[in-house]
């Protein structure tokens, strides 16, 4: 027998006993979530103000933008305060007009990179899925996103993001990912919640412990 | 010889009267508390929360043949290697004989408990290979040969100065002892492994069977880094982890974050399916997951005690522990402390060995009010006790129910016995303090309170 077997056969032998414990039978369902989960409030207004307090509170820095014009200028912006000199971005409709705007030289993880090069890079420029006001978080993929490491391992992640991406919560954002790749689910999903962080040394919060010390969210 | 009930016994009694390590503990707890009741306080309905999570864990654990076998197939459907290890040695093999397969020479993993289960570190590095551990807390104490304090906090009970020393021996390179500073230090270390590394380990903290992704909890990114660098990735998890929904994670994220850490959501909270897809740009060739019994199927056979299986290693039950406040995660000798760790290390390693473990509780009955999936701990300790004590019964604790046993029963000669006590008490009085007092071992850190002047019923009596 294959260990895969033996294993199954221990697991469907052990369970041949029920449970004596019971919590209730059946899933519960994303009302139920719904129900005990933090609230959300109730209008599109809410919600932004909710994701902008999420993002303050996790020292991520949220900007609404009217237009491109002032996505531009809030991007040269940043490149000039902080000295870039290479940026990293991915094919995308903004993200990456934006970061070859710049005039700088642009990595484009697409077909894949060198890390080393990217490593050497200031910022990773991406487009992202959704924004989740519940909790002030961005979800990533590695396909909409760049891949897996355009988001982690430049010490700046700007995220460009539209409106109509915000979700309300949890539930919705997975909802939301079961409807746009359903089937052909891309091979990484993250959830970001503000900027990289650590409380190892004596449970004191430090940023930008492996991943990005700054997160931006740019919404148009 | 030192036996883990010795060797707990010892360092117990040595950790416990240490105020600098109670201090370093108190601390760190304090600020925890805090953030953790603030959060408790965002959910709408925690208790709700906390049913609800343990419906579902219900559902996963009692229908483990069913998810499992979905998670893995779907998995297998989009290009991962699956393994199967009944047990600890088949773990180290399988990963070993991947590395071997490999060429590989530098491994960079994150945090797994599965990987210290099964002293994964140990075997690769005997191999020959360089390991290093990423999560900055797991780093800290590698660079200092120790076991994790902690599931969720493994240098939880170091100070920045310690840190700072470790640092300066081991990497050269200490340039105060802020945290900040510290962090850096690793983070420039870390990047250049990162680099170099040809293989990746993680753990993971929920397998998702209806679309075969795994999910990984964390704050540093060092997850992250380590899915998304190295050409080979592995991931070592116990078979016990499915959640049968994607949409279960959006209960049990928030759930965990606010139980381990005090967070709302941890900062990354990461879904892997496979390998590098077709189209994208980066990530491993080889996705290989590596699924791990070790008596968990032991513990599933436990009708009773089941329910331990859905634990979510949160760290909230030895958080709020007396105990494990008091004796300090490294006196347990084992790799899941606390009350979790006292209730199933009988089931993985051993009721006779790991007794012990279930008769340090005051059975306070606070990690069962905390836990988030309703684990029912403080029974599962008693059960413990008990089926200790029906495998083997110890002759003198036999004994002794014996003579207290008629006592208590027969109310002439237990209001003799109480007489004799108080009377005993005053001769005590002689010898308190010294090793002549037949209660020296409890009065050594304690003190005995006198008995009462007269009992109850005399004093009912003379009421009348
Ligand atoms: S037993 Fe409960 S409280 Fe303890 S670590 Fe597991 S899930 Fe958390």
């Amino acid at each position: 027998m294959s260990e895969r077997e033996n294993i199954f056969t221990r697991i469907r032998e052990a369970l041949s006993v029920e449970a004596h414990a019971h919590h209730g039978a059946g899933l519960p369902s994303t009302s139920d979530h719904r129900r005990v989960m933090p609230p959300v409030g109730l209008t599109m207004d809410e919600r932004f103000a909710l994701f902008a307090k999420n993002a303050s509170d996790l020292r991520a820095t949220f900007k609404l933008v009217k237009d491109a014009v002032e996505l531009t200028a809030e991007l040269r912006a940043l490149r000039d305060t902080e000295k870039w000199q290479r940026v990293a971005t991915h094919k995308s409709p903004l993200a990456q007009t934006h970061a070859i705007g710049l005039g700088l030289p642009t990595l484009v993880t697409d077909a894949g990179y060198d890390k080393h090069e990217l490593e050497q890079c200031d910022v990773g420029i991406s487009e992202c899925d959704a924004l989740v006001a519940q909790t002030g978080t961005i979800v990533v993929t590695s396909q909409t996103g760049g891949g897996r490491a355009l988001s982690c391992l430049p010490p700046h992640h700007v995220v460009i993001a539209r409106r109509e991406q915000l979700v309300a919560d949890l539930p919705a954002a997975f909802a939301f990912i079961r409807q746009k790749h359903d089937a052909n689910y891309p091979s990484m999903i993250s959830f970001i919640t503000g900027p990289s962080r650590t409380g190892d040394i004596e449970r004191i919060l430090v940023l930008g412990a492996h991943g990005p010390k700054k997160l931006t969210i740019l919404c148009l | 010889m030192s036996t883990p009930a010795t060797q707990f016994n010892e360092d117990a009694r040595r950790v416990a009267p240490d105020l600098r390590h109670r201090g370093i503990i108190q601390t760190a707890m304090g600020k925890y508390e805090v953030v953790r009741d603030q959060r408790k306080l965002w959910f709408q309905d925690w208790q709700g929360a906390r049913n609800l999570a343990a419906r579902t864990k219900f559902e996963a654990v009692n229908h483990l043949d069913q998810h499992l076998d979905q998670f893995a197939r779907l998995l297998e459907s989009r290009g991962t290697k699956v393994h199967w290890a009944s047990n600890a040695q088949q773990g180290r093999d399988i990963i070993l004989g991947i590395l071997r397969e490999k060429g590989a020479k530098v491994i960079v993993k994150s945090k797994a408990m599965t990987s210290e289960e099964i002293h994964l570190n140990n075997a690769m590095e005997h191999a020959g290979y360089e390991v290093v551990e990423s999560d900055l807390g797991e780093f800290i104490v590698q660079l200092r040969q120790e076991p994790p304090y902690h599931l969720v906090f493994p240098a939880m009970h170091l100070t920045r100065g310690e840190i700072r020393q470790t640092f300066q021996e081991k990497l050269n390179d200490a340039p105060s002892d802020e945290p900040e500073d510290l962090t850096m230090v690793a983070r420039r270390v870390m990047r250049q492994k990162y680099l170099q590394a040809d293989v990746g380990i993680t753990g993971a903290n929920f397998c998702i069977a209806e679309t075969g992704m795994i999910s990984i909890t964390e704050n540093e990114g060092n997850a992250r880094l380590t899915a998304a660098l190295p050409k080979t990735m592995i991931t070592l998890v116990g078979i016990e982890k499915v959640l049968p929904r994607l949409e279960d994670l959006a209960l049990f994220l928030p759930m965990l974050a606010v139980m381990g850490t005090g967070q709302a959501l941890t900062c990354y909270n990461t879904m892997y399916g496979g390998p590098r897809q077709p189209g994208e740009a980066d990530g491993p060739e080889e996705y290989h997951v590596v699924l791990l019994d070790n008596h968990r199927t032991a513990l599933l056979a436990d009708a009773e005690q089941r329910d331990a299986l859905g634990c979510i290693r949160c760290g909230a039950c030895l958080n709020v522990c007396p105990i494990f406040r008091n004796v300090g995660g490294h006196t347990y000798g084992t790799v899941y402390g606390g009350p979790i760790g006292s209730v199933i290390t009988p089931h993985l390693r051993g009721l006779t060995q790991w007794k012990h473990l279930s008769e340090a509780s005051s059975l306070c009955g606070a990690c069962t009010e905390t836990c988030p999936v309703k684990i029912d701990l403080h029974h599962h300790l008693l059960q413990n006790r008990r089926n200790a004590s029906q495998q083997k019964p110890s002759w003198w604790q036999k004994l002794v129910f014996k003579i207290f046993a008629p006592i208590a029963n027969q109310p002439g000669l237990w209001s003799l016995t109480t007489k004799f006590g108080r009377f005993g008490m005053k001769l005590r009085g002689l010898v308190n303090g010294t090793v002549l007092d037949p209660a020296h071992s409890w009065t050594k850190t304690r003190d005995l309170p006198p008995m009462a002047k007269q009992s109850f019923k005399e004093w009912w009596k003379e009421q009348k």
